[in-house]
C-alpha cells in the first residue's frame, strides 16, 4: 500500500543462499532439514485439501452433461384429433417435469399429420440461434420473429438466415394415440 | 461525546489500522490528476465500484423476495411490483443502475485504452480490468434471464443455441447452460446462483486485485507527446513525480470522484423514477409461440449484427468473433506494452475507439427498429380506403391480407418492411414477373406455387395495379 516509488522490499531483497523464503533458516543450506519439510508438507496438504473440496464440486456442477435421460414417449391425443395436412402446436411434458418448474416443465412441438399414418413432429424454435418460432396458416409458413427466418411446412428453409432445417422429433402411433419423444435441444454443430 | 471519543480511539488503537488509514490518505498521485481538469476523466473506475456495491445493496433487498422457481419466479416480480412497498422501485433502482454499471465499463475501458494507461508497468491493471468487463457482461445477461418473463427463457434458449455451435464440447456448453438436455426445473436456480453468489463473489474478488493494482502502480500520469514509456527509467521516473508533485488522492482527486459518484446516482434515481422497473413481460411459458424476444437495450447491437453480417459468416460472428475480441483485449498489453501514450500519437487507437462507437451506434439504431422481422400486427387495409376499387381488386386485397403477404410487404402504408413496398410495384414491373418471382421466390422471399391458387395470384396482380393508380 506504499508508495509507488519502484522499491519492492520482497522481491528485491537480496538473499545470498538463493533460498527465497527460506533464506532466513538456521538449517544448514545444504540439509533437507525439519523447516523445507514442513514448508513443503503444508503446501502439499493444502493442495491436497482444496483438491478434494474441488472434486465433488465441479462433479456436481457438470452433472448435467453427465446424466444420459432415457427415452420418454409423451402422449399428445389421439390419432383422429389431427385433421389430414394441417399444422398444429401441442404441448407435453418435457422428459424432467419438476413440481417446481411451472411452465418450464411443458414443452411443445409442431405436429402436421401428412397422411392416415404418417405424422411429423418440428420443434418450436428456429434453427437460427433459437428463437420460437409461429405456424402461419396463410401462407403456410413457419415464421421467427427475431431474424425474419421462414421455413416451409416440411420444416425446409424458405427465407432468412437459418442454416438448416427445422428440427424434427420422433413421432409413433401407439393404440390409436400419437405421441411424441420427449428430446433435448439440439443446436447447428460448430 | 467523550464516550465516542473514547471507543473510537480504542478501535482505532487495537485494530492497528493506523498504517492503513495513512497510506490511504497520503496515496500520492500524479500533480495533473490532482490539480487540473484533466482530473475528471480519472473519475470512472470510482463511480464503477460504488455502483457495484449499489447493485448489491439493492440486489439484496430483491433476492428477499424473489422466488427462484421456474413455476413462481414471474409471480413473485409482480408481486414486487404491485404489492411490495417500494418494490417496484427498488427493481427500477436495479435495472438502471446495471445499465450505468455498463455503460461506465465501456467508458472507463475507452479512457483507460485512449491515454494508453494499460502500458508497462500497468499490464495486470488493464487485464484484470478485462476480467471485471466479462464478469459485468455476465451479471447483465444473467439478470435479464432472471426476470423471467417471455425475454428471460428465450434468452436461455438462445443462449443455449449459441453454446451449442462452439466446436467440439457445442452439446455439453448447452447442455450446462439449459442444467439438462431441455428448460426445465433445474435452470433457473443454476443462473440464480451464478447472478447472486458466484459471479459477484469473482467481481469482489478481481475487483479487489484491480483496485490493490491502481495502489501499487500509482494512478497513470495524463500522457503527453513525445514522452513514451520506457521500461528500464518509467519506475523511477513515476516515482519522481508523485513524490515531487505533491498531490495526494485524498482530498486532490477524491473529491472529483464524489461529486461524479453523486451525479451517476442521481441520474440511476431520476430514471428509475420516471420510467419505472423494467418488466416483467408476458409469462415465461416456453410453449407459447407467439412471442417476440428482444434482448435488452445493452446486447441490441449483436442482435441486430446477427442479421447484418454475411451469412455464410454465422460461425465466425457467433462464435469466433467474441472469443477473438476478448482475446485480443486481454492480449492488448503484452502486445503493446510501451512506446507512446498520447492518443495524439496513436491515432489507430482514437480511430479503433471512434469505429467501435460508429458501429455501436449504428448496429444499436438497427436493433431498436428491425426491418428484417416480419409485422405480425399488421391489419387490413381500411375499406375507405379501397372506396372505388373493383371487385377483383377488393379480393385481391383479401388475398393479399390472408396470405400473408403483408406481413412483410406493404401497400399504401399497410404491412411489415422486411420486403419492398409493392404500392408501385407493377409500375416498377410486368405483372408476368410480378407473378414468377411469387411463385418461384427470391432470396428472402418464400416460393408460394404449394400455396396461392392461379386465381388468387391474379386478383393480387388486380389489387397491386389498383394500388399503383392504374386501371385494372
Amino acid at each position: 500500500m506504499g508508495a509507488p516509488d519502484g522499491a519492492d522490499p520482497v522481491h528485491d531483497r537480496v538473499d545470498p543462499g538463493g533460498r527465497g523464503p527460506l533464506g532466513d533458516s538456521p538449517c544448514p543450506p545444504s540439509a533437507f532439514g525439519r523447516r523445507r519439510f514442513f514448508h513443503w508438507l503444508s503446501l502439499s496438504v493444502a493442495g491436497l485439501l482444496a483438491t478434494l473440496v474441488a472434486i465433488p464440486w465441479v462433479g456436481f456442477v457438470l452433472s448435467p452433461v453427465l446424466r444420459v435421460a432415457a427415452p420418454t414417449w409423451r402422449l399428445v391425443g389421439p390419432v383422429e384429433d389431427f385433421p389430414l395436412d394441417e399444422t398444429v402446436k401441442v404441448t407435453y411434458f418435457d422428459s424432467e417435469p419438476h413440481p417446481w418448474a411451472g411452465f418450464a416443465a411443458e414443452t411443445a412441438a409442431w405436429l402436421r399429420r401428412e397422411s392416415e399414418e404418417e405424422f411429423v413432429a418440428f420443434a418450436t424454435y428456429c434453427s437460427h440461434v433459437g428463437c420460437p418460432i409461429r405456424w402461419e396458416e396463410g401462407p403456410r409458413l413457419f415464421m421467427c420473429p427475431c431474424h425474419g427466418g421462414a421455413f416451409y411446412a416440411d420444416g425446409s428453409v424458405a427465407a432468412g438466415p437459418p442454416p438448416r432445417p427445422l428440427d424434427r422429433y420422433p413421432v409413433r402411433i401407439r393404440d390409436g394415440n400419437v405421441e411424441i419423444q420427449a428430446v433435448g435441444v439440439t443446436a447447428q454443430r460448430g | 461525546m467523550r464516550i465516542v471519543k473514547r471507543v473510537g480511539g480504542w478501535l482505532y488503537d487495537r485494530s492497528r489500522i493506523s498504517p492503513i488509514v495513512q497510506a490511504l490518505l497520503s496515496h500520492k498521485i500524479p500533480p495533473e490528476v490532482g490539480r487540473s481538469r484533466k482530473g475528471w476523466f480519472y473519475v470512472f473506475g470510482q463511480a464503477l465500484v460504488f455502483l457495484f456495491l449499489f447493485q448489491v445493496v439493492t440486489g439484496t433487498g430483491l433476492a428477499m423476495a424473489y422466488v427462484p422457481a421456474p413455476a413462481f419466479a414471474w409471480d413473485s416480480l409482480r408481486y414486487l411490483n404491485e404489492e411490495v412497498f417500494w418494490g417496484a422501485f427498488l427493481r427500477a433502482l436495479h435495472f438502471f443502475g446495471a445499465s450505468a454499471m455498463i455503460l461506465l465499463t465501456f467508458v472507463h475501458l475507452s479512457r483507460v485504452f485512449l491515454t494508453g494507461s494499460y502500458k508497462f508497468p500497468r499490464e495486470l491493471n488493464w487485464m484484470s480490468g478485462v476480467i471485471l468487463l466479462f464478469l459485468v457482461l455476465a451479471m447483465a445477461f444473467t439478470g435479464q434471464l432472471l426476470r423471467w418473463d417471455q425475454d428471460g427463457v428465450w434468452t436461455v434458449m438462445v443462449a443455449a443455441q449459441f453454446a451449442g455451435r462452439t466446436p467440439l464440447v457445442g452439446e455439453y456448453l448447452m447442455q450446462l447452460i439449459l442444467a439438462g438436455e431441455t428448460l426445465g426445473g433445474g435452470t433457473l436456480t443454476r443462473f440464480f446462483a451464478l447472478h447472486v453468489v458466484i459471479l459477484p463473489l469473482l467481481i469482489l474478488v478481481v475487483m479487489g486485485f484491480h483496485i490493490y493494482l491502481v495502489f501499487q502502480n500509482g494512478i497513470s500520469e495524463p500522457p503527453r507527446a513525445g514522452r513514451p514509456v520506457d521500461k528500464e527509467s518509467y519506475r523511477a521516473w513515476y516515482a519522481k513525480l508523485v513524490r515531487e508533485g505533491g498531490s495526494t488522492h485524498w482530498p486532490d482527486a477524491a473529491w472529483r470522484e464524489l461529486v461524479f459518484v453523486a451525479f451517476v446516482l442521481l441520474a440511476v434515481f431520476a430514471f428509475a423514477l420516471t420510467l419505472g422497473p423494467q418488466g416483467p413481460g408476458p409469462a415465461p411459458d416456453p410453449t407459447a409461440l407467439e412471442a417476440d424476444p428482444r434482448p435488452d437495450w445493452y446486447f441490441r447491437w449483436y442482435y441486430a449484427l446477427i442479421w447484418l453480417k454475411p451469412r455464410v459468416l454465422d460461425e465466425v460472428v457467433l462464435v469466433w468473433f467474441p472469443i477473438f475480441l476478448g482475446l485480443s483485449l486481454l492480449a492488448l498489453p503484452i502486445l503493446f506494452p510501451d512506446g507512446e501514450r498520447a492518443p495524439s500519437r496513436r491515432p489507430w487507437a482514437v480511430f479503433a475507439v471512434g469505429m467501435a462507437l460508429l458501429f455501436w451506434g449504428t448496429l444499436t439504431a438497427f436493433g431498436l427498429r428491425p426491418h428484417w422481422v416480419p409485422n405480425f400486427e399488421t391489419e387490413p387495409l381500411p375499406a375507405e380506403q379501397l372506396e372505388g376499387a373493383s371487385a377483383g381488386a377488393r379480393e385481391g386485397a383479401q388475398v393479399f391480407f390472408d396470405r400473408g403477404c403483408q406481413f412483410c410487404h406493404q401497400v399504401h402504408g399497410h404491412g411489415g418492411i422486411y420486403g419492398p413496398d409493392l404500392t408501385a410495384a407493377t409500375r416498377r414491373m410486368p405483372p408476368e414477373e410480378i407473378t414468377i418471382r411469387t411463385m418461384i421466390g427470391v432470396r428472402d422471399m418464400p416460393a408460394y406455387y404449394e400455396v396461392l391458387t392461379s386465381e388468387e395470384m391474379d386478383r393480387i396482380v388486380a389489387y397491386l395495379r389498383w394500388a399503383a393508380g392504374g386501371d385494372e
